[in-house]
């Protein structure tokens, strides 16, 4: 099993442009943070009034997350610490505004202006000291504290992380009540290593009613079972490199992609300037499996 | 980068009091048109930091937002269109948001401002 991408090198410097092509070019990441991030924005529990709200997105990365938010109607904007990752949200044209900007040094936001945000697999990088000059509790609450102070009161914000171990989830929770916020952590699925998923469910401002913790998926152990075995932990699956992975479910991804998808990638590097072949009726057409 | 998320950004470096707004600085703006909403206006108005919209939209050649609003404007269709330009389909492509206090640049690139600070600014 490989090691946790935390352990391997700082977020700009793991997720690269190779580690944010998968963003784009593997159907399993792409899926995984779909459903991650829908699962968060049911968490978020926005009042179903069916007005667009204006959301963050920390650790937006390729823009797989917001465009969750931008297909239920909202506008966004996401914060990324990693410009490869960024540079794939523009390619796939992400809706939301991106920032290049590192959490742990706070959220340069007006206060109480968010109506919610989501983070999907980000926070737990907070924990690493990736410079000398990094103390991951100062890092921790610079985040929540500007969290907090952004976000309107009553709003809520869902962070779905990996902690490493029980001392981690204890020290993102801990920081997280310190600057005020109320709620706690949902698992869905904990009886299952490989669909259990925890996300941190907080609301700014004292608890009440509307801040108890709601019910995770699949507590009652139902349904941990291998109904949806391909759904594996992410953290593991990000960190193998394709060159590890069968060769079949390579060529199965390539063929996901059809003429529409070639003519665009095509018309974005032409944008870019580069020398692209024309369009013609060859362009990504079926080719014939010769023996 | 669009207005409205100029609107909600200020400047985070340490002992800076007041970092909002930060000054824009234009080298390339583009227009995109995107759906209105009334109700995401509507919702949006309170929170909007009205005289920072209007000299925002200026910097970047609108100049057609009137220079005070106030909630009863929402019902009129034609300040509500205004409002939308303005707000959600200028996008600053290139240039600088520049902190009000102390001058720091923060370089606008491709449409994404890079708020990143250095180890003596946090
Ligand atoms: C598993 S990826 C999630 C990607 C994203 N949800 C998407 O749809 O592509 C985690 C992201 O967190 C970002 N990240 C890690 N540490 C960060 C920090 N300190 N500030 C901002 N982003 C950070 C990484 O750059 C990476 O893009």
């Amino acid at each position: 099993m490989a090691s946790r991408p935390e352990l391997q090198a700082p977020p700009e410097i793991f997720y690269n442009d190779d580690e944010a092509r998968k963003y784009t070019s593997s159907s399993r990441i792409i899926d995984i943070q779909a459903k991650l991030s829908e699962r968060a924005l049911e968490l978020l529990a926005l009042p179903d009034d069916g007005v667009p709200r204006l959301l963050l997105d920390i650790g937006c990365g390729s823009g797989l997350s917001g465009e969750t938010l931008t297909d239920n109607g909202h506008q966004w904007i996401g914060l990324d610490i990693s410009q490869s990752m960024l540079d794939i949200a523009l390619e796939r044209e992400a809706e939301g505004d991106l920032i290049l900007g590192d959490m742990g040094q706070g959220l340069g936001l007006r206060p109480g202006v968010i109506d919610g945000a989501i983070s999907i697999s980000a926070v737990q990088w907070l924990c690493n000291a990736d410079k000398s000059s990094h103390e991951p509790r100062i890092r921790l609450k610079a985040f929540f504290g500007s969290l907090y102070r952004c976000l309107a009161r009553g709003a809520r914000a869902v962070l779905q992380v990996y902690p490493e171990n029980l001392a981690q989830r204890e020290l993102i929770l801990g920081f997280a009540m310190r600057a005020g916020f109320s709620g706690g952590v949902v698992v869905d699925y904990p009886h299952s290593t490989k669909k259990r998923k925890e996300y941190l469910v907080l609301t700014c401002g004292p608890p009440s009613l509307s801040s108890a913790t709601p019910k995770g998926k699949g507590e009652d152990g139902e349904s941990g079972s291998d109904e949806d075995s391909s759904d594996d932990e992410e953290n593991q699956s990000v960190s193998v490199s394709d060159r590890h992975r069968p060769r079949k479910k390579q060529k199965l991804n390539k063929k996901v992609k059809g003429r529409e998808w070639v003519l665009r990638k095509k018309e974005q590097m032409r944008r870019k300037g580069n020398a692209v072949p024309l369009d013609t009726k060859y362009t990504a057409r079926k080719r014939k499996a010769r023996f | 980068m669009r207005l409205l998320t100029h609107n909600m950004l200020s400047s985070n470096i340490k002992g800076v009091t007041n970092g909002f707004p930060l000054r824009i600085e234009v080298e390339k703006v583009v227009e995109k048109e995107v759906d209105l909403n009334m109700d995401f206006l509507r919702n949006m108005f309170a929170k909007i930091e009205w005289k920072a919209l209007v000299e925002a939209s200026r910097t970047m050649g609108y100049s057609e937002l009137p220079d005070d609003a106030e909630s009863s404007m929402l019902d009129s269709d034609e300040f509500l269109r205004k409002f939308h330009h303005a707000l959600l389909e200028l996008h600053l492509e290139e240039g600088a948001l520049v902190c009000p206090e102390t001058g720091r640049k923060f370089p606008v690139n491709k449409g994404i401002p890079n708020m990143l600070l250095h180890e003596d600014e946090v």
